[in-house]
């Protein structure tokens, strides 16, 4: 990204600290138990450097995870923050009462692709089209790691497996159906590309809604194989990335010195910017058709592209559904929960 | 009614008491499913109330949403005795497929009121009958074609309020009460109601005894049905996240609450809801969604019955592990999903204590009157905030959809029991906190809130097994001491449930224990066994699982103890066997369950010739 600025692009400096007054330290979580060179691992780190330049305060976050290896990895970063692992591809119902519960929270949920692909393909679906605001990571590694090597339903058609055999089925994309449920940020990444994955993130936690980011997570242990699409080898290989990516802060002063037409920029809500230099494929992230036929044609085509397939803020969540006050549910006086004893009486008045 | 096909033959020994035709007899009205018989059924229940009598009514429906029978019980108790009695004295037969059947169930001098071209033999001539024209009442008044269907079920309304002698002007009020005031179908309605009326009075000369009286039985009392009741109960026990998927007999809960909420849960000042109702993808969700609420410390609550029950199983598990509260409201049904799934049962009780995998003992609520259903709708959030664990609540079908006498609610005065919650200040103070310490030595730890600013507030809530301080461990002797926390808290759980209800009546060596819609056939039995057979009982009412002291005390004080509840393979009694094996064999199981609610002939009988042996 030599021609724009770098906003939140370059690692801040070590021992600085952020708007929040934080550290990065302050951000991390325990050592991980996953294997080592997990891609897991790498997203983990991806949000906590996130998380650190977007100087979230941690005790406004929440971390939601269901199970799997991809699901224990909440423990690894922002363990500052509250967090819940939960049963087998059911984050998104537990997302979506705490979030009604507490409005205030940024909700940041892991998951993979067996559980949510497979055992949590209804949750994941219902979340987005209720569009309850939450950063939803897919760590999708094609195969369930902690359970050792069974074949998942984002598996690629052909894809073999030592444990498993052959796949021959095709693989449910994610981003689709993301797509189809009417998700408002649709993102397709790769762990071994920390950059987007990183630029990916800040742009979610910004959105207001549900941000759905399928990263390719290879499985060291199960599926890396350099045949396998799901692999370091072939992802750095076969990688087609979108656009370059880049999050301005609401309150970053950014010259873009670039000749016009090259750099798109989409607007979130409160000020922050999404600036995406095109590189050789043109595509416009605005335009739901257009990033359905992406999809499609990646598909038929066994591409792997990355970077921000859709954008839409304009839907309403949930939370803005439901007409809740600003002081979060969870938060309510007890007086404010219990209705008064006059609205109580003249209700007991019509059984009467 | 046909559905005496199902029920055990009247025996040599009755033991039913002698009916007054005044005030003391039972209407069965047999329409099609359908066919909006209910602001019809509604009114001459709220009528007969008005009038001071004590009734109760019960709608016995089939599984289907229009043309199969269904038929509405109306018991009319100058005891005010409100359990479903066998055998009604008047049919009102407006469904023929089952008149013929229906009219073989009444007994001698019954009274047969039916539309004068339906056709179906009238083969008793012990029957009073009264043929009512249907068609041309209507027709006279010249009711729009489209409302024809509607206001026909206002026909026996007429016909039945002269016969009976229910006063007009009170089936006025009652139908503007069920039309909510609709001036232009209340008059409508009540002009077919007049013109039956009066028909019969010039043509049907009255040949039978029954008839009702004004009483003062009523006075002050509501009616409501116990999901309602729980609804409300909940919206002034702070609910504020209800998740739901839709299921007979539970839907009517949520109903309430959406109903009601927008009446007593919007700020008066900003007039925003305090409170989000969502309806779930399926129960699954729907528990998902109560534990995430409650986790961030929200009251939250779904409704449902047996077979989102089991859906929720796992949820249940981890919620008890990871000691996350929540409510469910269990209203039981027959079986599995095809079982008789609008039939009333009590069969969830052994499933619901120990819903889930892995050792598992849940608090369960057992409410016995609409009244307990409202009380309970607080309680139960207390309950799970206190002990930071899902909470059962096992109303029923009977219960939940079928409206009953009470005293009027009071707005609770016991404030909200949020338990053992730590904000940061209070953190900064406690020295040594760990999410799963027992500081107090109750088995219930504190806990702290997503939101909670101070620095070391955070923890990571799972399922899996954790230390007390909340850290991932697979450490034998972690979960050992978890469990023996957790076996404590229980223990703790015991002595803060709501009590039984005791009734100990002098020199009484035999003891009867239930629970729920048991209640008001045991009540009856208890006067019938008492004065036809000479039979005195105690009596305790269980209200809450798990079992307490007092309940193995009351064992103790009786020769024998009979458990009597609506399921076939005796629920509670096995769960009292456990609770009590020193007193094992002074327990009796009086199980059964057939789909309808129980009668107070069955109770009596069961325990008279139980006696004898
Ligand atoms: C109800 C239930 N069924 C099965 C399992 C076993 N299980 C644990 S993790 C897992 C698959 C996880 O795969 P994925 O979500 O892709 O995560 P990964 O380990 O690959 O990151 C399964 C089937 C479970 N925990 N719960
Ligand atoms: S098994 Fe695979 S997914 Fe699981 S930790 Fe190891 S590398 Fe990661
Ligand atoms: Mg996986």
């Amino acid at each position: 990204m030599a021609a724009a600025a770098k906003p939140g692009g370059a690692p801040a400096p070590k021992m600085t600290t952020n708007r929040a007054g934080l550290t990065k330290p302050d951000y991390r979580g325990l050592p991980s138990t996953l294997c080592a060179g997990c891609g897991h691992d790498s997203i983990a780190s991806q949000i906590i450097q996130s998380a650190f330049e977007m100087s979230l305060k941690p005790h406004q976050v929440i971390k939601l995870s269901g199970i799997g290896c991809s699901s224990k990895s909440p423990a690894y970063f922002l363990s500052r923050s509250h967090g819940i692992n939960v049963v087998h591809g059911r984050m998104p119902s537990v997302a979506t009462g705490a979030m009604l519960a507490n409005r205030t929270m940024k909700a940041i949920g892991v998951s993979g692709d067996g559980d949510t692909g497979s055992i949590g393909i209804g949750q994941y679906k219902h979340f987005v089209r209720r569009n309850v605001p939450m950063v939803y990571i897919i760590e999708n590694n094609g195969v369930y790691g902690l359970t050792k090597g069974q074949f998942s339903a984002t598996a690629d058609l052909g894809q073999k497996l030592k444990y498993a055999g052959t796949n021959e089925l095709m693989p449910i994309d994610l981003c689709l159906e993301a797509l189809v449920a009417e998700c408002g940020f649709v993102a397709r990444s790769f762990a071994g590309d920390a950059k987007q994955v990183r630029e990916l993130l800040k742009a979610a936690m910004a959105f207001n809604g549900t941000a759905v980011l399928d990263i390719i997570s290879p499985c060291v242990t199960f599926n890396n194989n350099p045949d396998s699409t799901k692999s370091y080898t072939y992802g750095k290989e076969h990688e087609e990335v979108l656009q370059d990516i880049s999050f301005v802060q609401a309150y970053e002063e950014v010259e873009i010195e670039q000749e016009p037409g090259t750099v798109q920029e989409v607007k979130l809500h409160d000020g922050p910017r999404i600036l995406l230099k095109k590189l050789d494929r043109s595509h416009d992230p605005t335009d739901k058709l257009a990033a359905m036929r992406l999809l499609a044609e990646a598909r038929e085509k066994q591409e792997f592209i990355t970077g921000l397939i859709y954008i839409n803020e304009s839907r309403p969540t949930l939370v803005d559904l439901e007409g809740l006050p600003d002081t979060p549910l969870a938060a309510l006086q007890d007086d404010k929960i219990r209705s008064t004893p006059e609205q109580f009486a003249s209700v007991m008045a019509e059984f009467q | 009614m046909s559905t005496a096909a199902v029920e055990p033959a009247p025996r040599a020994v009755t033991l039913d008491s002698n009916r007054d035709p005044v005030n003391d007899f039972s209407v069965v009205v047999a329409t099609v499913n359908g066919s909006g018989s209910q602001t019809a059924n509604n009114t001459l229940v709220r009528a007969l109330f008005k009038m001071g009598i004590p009734v109760n009514a019960k709608n016995l429906f089939p599984s289907n949403i229009s043309g199969l029978p269904t038929w509405y019980t109306i018991r009319i108790s100058k005891d005010g005795y409100v359990a479903r009695r066998e055998g009604t004295e008047l049919l009102v037969a407006f469904n023929p497929a089952t008149a013929a059947a229906d009219l073989q169930s009444l007994p001698r001098g019954g009274v047969c009121v039916y539309p004068e071209d339906a056709k179906f033999e009238r083969s008793r001539d012990d029957v009073t009958y009264y043929a009512l024209p249907v068609k041309s009442l209507i027709a006279n008044l010249g009711v729009d074609k489209k409302l024809v269907d509607r206001v026909a079920n206002m026909v026996y309304v007429g016909a039945l309020a002269e016969l009976l002698g229910i006063e007009r002007e009170v089936i006025r009020e009652a139908l503007s009460y069920n039309l909510s005031g609709k001036q232009k179908a209340v008059d409508l309605n009540y002009n077919v109601v007049v013109a039956a009326a009066e028909f019969v009075r010039e043509n049907l000369p009255k040949q039978d005894p029954y008839r009702v009286e004004r009483m003062d039985k009523t006075d002050g009392l509501i009616m409501i049905d116990g999901n309602t009741a729980g609804a409300l109960g909940a919206l002034v026990g702070g609910l504020t996240v209800m998740a739901w998927y839709p299921i007979t007999p539970a839907t009517s809960l949520a109903d309430g609450v959406n109903e009601y909420a927008p009446k007593l849960r919007h700020d008066p000042q900003t007039e925003e809801p305090t409170y989000a109702v969502v309806q779930a993808e399926d129960e699954i969700a729907a528990i998902g969604m109560v534990l995430g609420a409650g986790w961030m410390g929200a009251r939250a609550m779904t409704s449902t019955s047996g077979p989102g029950i089991s859906l929720m199983t796992e949820f249940v598990s981890f919620g008890y592990y990871a000691e996350v509260p929540g409510v469910i409201w269990d209203v039981m049904r027959m079986g599995p999903s095809t079982g008789l799934p609008t039939r009333v049962s009590q069969g969830d009780v052994l499933k619901a204590y120990y819903l889930g995998h892995g050792d598992v003992r849940n608090i369960c609520l057992l409410p016995g009157t609409v009244k307990e259903c409202f009380e309970f709708g607080q309680t139960a959030f207390d309950l799970a905030e206190r002990f930071q664990q899902p909470v059962l609540v096992l109303s029923d079908l009977d219960l939940g959809m079928n409206a009953w006498m009470s005293e009027p609610f009071q707005y609770p005065d016991k404030p909200l029991d949020r338990g053992k919650v730590l904000n940061a200040e209070q953190l900064k103070a406690m020295e040594g906190w760990g999410r799963y310490k027992d500081i107090d030595g109750d088995g219930i730890s504190y806990r702290t809130l997503p939101g909670n600013e101070h620095p070391a507030a955070a923890f990571f809530t799972r399922g899996s097994g954790h230390n007390a301080s909340a850290g991932y461990s697979e450490r034998p002797d972690d979960w050992v001491s978890n469990m023996a926390r957790l076996a404590r808290k229980h223990e703790t759980a015991r002595q803060y449930v709501p009590k039984p209800v005791v009734d100990r009546r002098e020199g009484a060596k035999i003891g009867i224990i239930a629970f729920g819609t048991a209640d008001p056939a045991i009540v009856e039995a208890r006067d019938r066994l008492s004065t036809l057979a000479g039979i005195e009982t105690s009596y305790m009412r269980l209200r809450a699982l798990p079992l307490g002291d007092e309940v193995t005390q009351f064992i103790a004080e009786h020769d024998r103890v009979y458990v009597v509840e609506l399921n076939t393979d005796g629920q509670m009694h096995q769960l009292l066997r456990l609770h009590a094996p020193e007193h094992a064999m002074q327990l009796r199981s009086i199980a059964y369950s057939d789909g309808l609610p129980l009668t107070a002939r069955y109770v009596t009988e069961q325990i008279y010739e139980m006696e004898q042996k």
